[in-house]
């Protein structure tokens, strides 16, 4: 599903947290957002997903206005995973990942046995299944952080958005969830810190105070000059004896 | 099955569970006070008012049967079920294991409204407790709305912090205008009584207030249990809910609306009853676990049976003389609050 900004900014009590964004995935791509802490990831991922909205410009979605579409349609097309979502309840890992399927019940649709599977499924994909029946208060970062991956997959969205979904994760997992979502025939947008996996997604997109500062190909997008201004260090390519794709290597200036 | 069909099924399924639980409720409340009655005789009061059975009994004892007992019993089950069903539905909204029916400062308002009648005079005597306490809770309620709304709750992510923070100032300034008028213009007995009414009365309570209680109360569980999915959608909290397609701001407003309303009219007749809608949520989300749709009526029913236990035993605890049911509620629920705190950390794996 195409998703498009739109001259998008965004100010909260005065303060611009991003300018004139512009930008298009088109379907079926994984677009990688990065930038250094406070650079408007987080806003940005919040405004295409109508949670938040711009105070300027438009987000398009299959080339209709997110504002034309109730908050239960934008459900049933777009899924969000953002930081930091816990609760207190004790809930059990399944029901987390049940709750995905909220958008596409209804008093007259309730619970049926294709969403059980979808849950059976999305869990498999996680590497979580063992862990159905076990309490949110009991699990990992990381294990917690699958779940709501996991949540995300059975919403069966068009659209991904993925606020650093390798945090709390180990190699592996991060490894592991990168390769499932590239593998996903749906259109995402993931925010990364680790510039190297960045590198693995289709296009990568570049924000740095609030600005989009470079967008396209992974390695024109992330090229060291940019990167080395970006985030204050010193970015070079890097090319192991068995590897065959360069890698980016980094030291303070 | 079609869908409608497996949907009726569940809720006769869930009736057949609940009735009959309730029923004994029901029953034992109108057995067990001063004079002790059969369950029989029960029975018999029943048939000859519902069916015009004409069994023989003794006037008084149908009197207290029927015109006494039988209206608590049913006006205290309402009362818990609509309680604790309130609290479940704040707590979920607000994400805040404190919150109750009153955070949003309906009982300190049905307190100020109770005094401005009954002491401060106002309405020159046309006007009942009853009346003086719904408006005042609704004026309470109302404050709280608005602040909230100008506080800037809805929307954003602090929003329901900005709820229980308006709540929290609502109920502060009711409380202070109840002092007020308290230490202004009453006298020892007066402020005895409005004591008594603040904990919670059923005495008073007749058949009109039955049929002002118990269909409100079905009504308000309706509309909470229609919105189950949606109070789950809230575990991770309103941006969480709205990303999984809930329209936060309307179930908001909604369910807060419904369960004021509800607070509002249960404290109108019986007082504020305290505790069963911060402890009963608690103790049902132990039994059933944290899942709305069978959380809802779980609570109802374990309040409605918890009120009525309350109400019998704030009968019988002192003979000759009735504590105030609030008194009770906390004095039980306290200690097996306690004791399901202890065990619930045990249990958990």
């Amino acid at each position: 599903m195409r998703i498009e900004a739109r001259n998008l900014s965004f100010a909260v009590r005065g303060k611009t947290l991003l300018q004139d964004v512009l930008l298009a995935v088109q379907p079926g791509e994984t677009l990688a957002l990065v930038g250094p802490n406070g650079s408007g990831k987080s806003t940005l991922m919040r405004l295409l997903s109508g949670l938040a909205k711009p105070s300027q410009g438009e987000v398009l979605l299959a080339d209709k206005p997110l504002t034309s579409l109730t908050r239960r349609e934008i459900a049933q097309r777009i899924a969000i995973v953002e930081q930091q979502a816990d609760t207190a309840e004790r809930i059990t890992a399944r029901s987390v990942v049940e709750l995905g399927r909220t958008p596409w019940l209804s008093v007259l649709k309730p619970w049926s046995g294709q969403d059980t599977q979808l849950v059976d499924k999305a869990l498999r994909t996680v590497e979580m299944e063992g862990f159905a029946s076990r309490e949110w208060a009991t699990l990992s970062g990381g294990e917690r952080q699958r779940l709501h991956i996991a949540r995300a997959l059975v919403q069966q969205p068009g659209l991904l958005l993925l606020d650093e979904p390798t945090n709390h994760l180990d190699i592996h997992h991060q490894l592991s969830i990168l390769n499932c979502i590239r593998n996903l025939k749906v259109t995402t947008v993931v925010a990364l810190h680790d510039l190297n996996q960045a590198l693995t997604c289709d296009r990568v997109a570049v924000l740095s105070h609030g600005r989009l500062v470079a967008c396209g190909a992974p390695a024109q997008a992330l090229a060291p000059e940019t990167v080395s201004e970006i985030f204050g260090i010193k970015a070079r390519w890097l090319q192991d004896a068995e590897g065959e794709e360069p890698f980016l290597s980094f030291q303070l200036a | 099955m079609s869908a409608a069909a497996a949907l009726a099924w569940q809720g006769i399924r869930g009736a057949c569970l609940a009735l009959p639980v309730l029923a004994a409720a029901v029953l034992a409340g109108a057995m067990i006070g001063e004079t002790a009655l059969a369950p029989d005789l029960v029975l018999s009061v029943l048939a000859n008012k519902l069916a015009g059975a004409g069994l023989p009994v003794d006037p008084v004892d149908q009197g207290i049967i029927w015109s006494y007992r039988l209206p608590r019993a049913l006006v205290a089950a309402a009362c818990g079920a609509a309680l604790a069903v309130a609290g479940v539905v704040l707590q979920a909204l607000l994400r805040n294991a404190l919150a109750d029916p009153y955070i949003l400062g309906i009982s300190a308002g049905a307190s100020t409204g109770a005094v401005a009648v009954t002491i401060a005079g106002l309405g020159g005597g046309a006007l009942s407790l009853s009346f003086g306490a719904f408006n005042g809770a609704l004026l309470a309620f109302g404050f709280v709305a608005i602040l909230a709304r100008a506080a800037g709750a809805g929307g954003n992510r602090a929003a329901t912090a900005q709820i229980v923070l308006a709540g929290i100032a609502g109920s502060q300034l009711f409380n202070a205008l109840t002092a007020f008028i308290i230490a202004k213009s009453a006298n020892a007995d007066q402020a005895r009584g409005i004591m008594f009414w603040l904990m919670g009365n059923l005495s008073g309570v007749r058949w009109p207030d039955v049929w002002l209680a118990v269909p409100l109360a079905m009504a308000g569980w309706m509309i909470c249990r229609f919105h189950a999915r949606a109070l789950d959608a809230f575990t991770f909290g309103s941006d969480s809910a709205a990303s999984l397609g809930i329209p936060v701001r309307w179930v908001q407003v909604v369910l807060i609306f419904a369960t004021a309303l509800m607070t509002a009219v249960m404290v109108s007749i019986v007082g504020s009853i305290g505790f069963v809608g911060l402890v009963i949520p608690h103790a049902a989300r132990f039994l059933v676990g944290p899942g709305h749709r069978r959380l809802m009526p779980a609570a109802a029913l374990t309040g409605a049976v918890f009120l009525i236990a309350a109400d019998i035993a704030s009968r019988i605890i002192i003979p000759g003389q009735v504590l105030p049911i609030g008194v009770v509620t906390a004095l039980i629920g306290a200690p097996s609050f306690a004791v399901i705190l202890v065990r619930g950390q045990r249990t958990a794996r």
